[in-house]
């Protein structure tokens, strides 16, 4: 059992983060409720959707305490993978591009 | 921690020693736990590539893509509140995380009681999280007419990826309430004190298989946490 690390934290640590997540959910809500539009709207919720993620990975999943060895093998590819949304995003706006020239000329 | 463990290098200077040191790399963390975390990062793959289908999807179709604040209202009292359900059922899942987080902490401290008790709470909510769903599911099949090929709000594909990924996201949550009993059932006989092995496996339990199913349950929640942002608010 020594050779492992125990995640063992305060009860303290749990019960803050827990209500963070509460607080930035109902936040996220609010985003919709208060009918924002436009930029303000995305930014807001990828704001509280990235703080919701890093808390519950850091924090609840422990990565914060782990060794770096396993840390980078886990965040890089996520980090990587927005590459991947980059490419599909402008691959669907042309295709959307195609979609209105072709539809309006109508063949 | 132990004091070989402890005398590591830490940080970057870290990351170099455990990759370069001809042994183990994953110093400190038991085969179990590394290859949850592997596990968990190829589901993070699929989880990816179905959102990111939707996404292309989503932008590159003509028509005009059903506004979620209005296909998943509920109706209270006579006023609808766009939302509502799934509001409640993030919030619900939100919890199941922090009772998760606390069941691993008691099963450190060994306090067999207060991690079983934890361990089915998470359950509790996990259940509640798929009854909603299904409540959901059957309010849009049966009430509102929405399928796979077509719904009555808009683009066509929106039932399609509907339907794939939360009913995907509702297999995990289904699964994880399963192997949630599971852990509790081992907790309260006492299998991690006396080291009874498991029904699969040569391999003796201790607490450190409840850490492992939190990491399982909190990737559900964080699952969630990119289907509500993309899905139910953009």
């Amino acid at each position: 059992m020594s050779q492992y690390k125990t995640q063992s934290h305060k009860i303290g640590i749990y019960l803050w983060i827990w209500a963070l997540l509460f607080v930035f959910s109902f936040f996220s809500y609010m985003v919709d409720y208060l009918n924002f539009e436009g930029t303000l709207r995305w930014t807001l919720i990828l704001a509280f959707m990235v703080s919701k993620a890093a808390l519950i990975v850091a924090v609840f999943m422990h990565l914060f305490w782990e060794r770096y060895a396993i840390v980078n093998v886990l965040l890089w590819p996520m980090t990587l993978m927005l590459l991947f949304v980059g490419i599909m995003a402008a691959d669907s706006e042309y295709t959307l591009l195609t979609r209105l020239f072709y539809f309006a000329a109508g063949s | 921690m132990n004091r070989a463990l402890g005398k590591l290098p830490k940080g970057w200077g870290g990351l170099t020693h455990d990759w370069g040191s001809d042994q183990r790399v994953f110093k400190g963390i038991p085969w179990n736990k590394a290859m949850m975390w592997i596990f968990l990062l190829s589901d993070t793959f699929i989880f990816m590539c179905a959102l990111i289908s939707y996404m292309t999807v989503r932008a590159s179709t003509a028509a005009s893509w059903p506004d979620a604040s209005v296909v998943f209202e509920l109706e209270i009292f006579g006023t609808s509140v766009p939302l509502l359900l799934i509001a409640i059922m993030t919030f619900v899942l939100i919890s199941s995380s922090g009772t998760m987080a606390i069941a691993v902490k008691y099963g450190y401290e060994k306090n067999r009681k207060l991690c079983t008790i934890f361990l089915l709470l998470t359950a509790v909510c996990g259940a509640t999280f798929v009854g909603m769903q299904a409540f959901e599911w059957t309010k849009l099949i049966l009430h509102e007419g929405v399928r796979p090929w077509g719904n009555p709000f808009g683009a066509e594909q929106f039932g399609a990826f509907f339907f794939m990924i939360t009913g995907f996201h509702g297999t995990h949550v289904t699964i994880g309430v399963i192997f949630l009993l599971i852990m509790a059932k081992k907790t309260w006989q006492g299998d991690f004190d006396t080291g009874r092995k498991g029904f699969f496996t040569s391999v003796t339990s201790n607490y450190r298989a409840i850490e492992i199913m939190g990491l399982y349950w909190h990737f559900v929640d964080l699952v969630w946490v990119f289907i509500f942002a993309f899905f139910y608010l953009w």
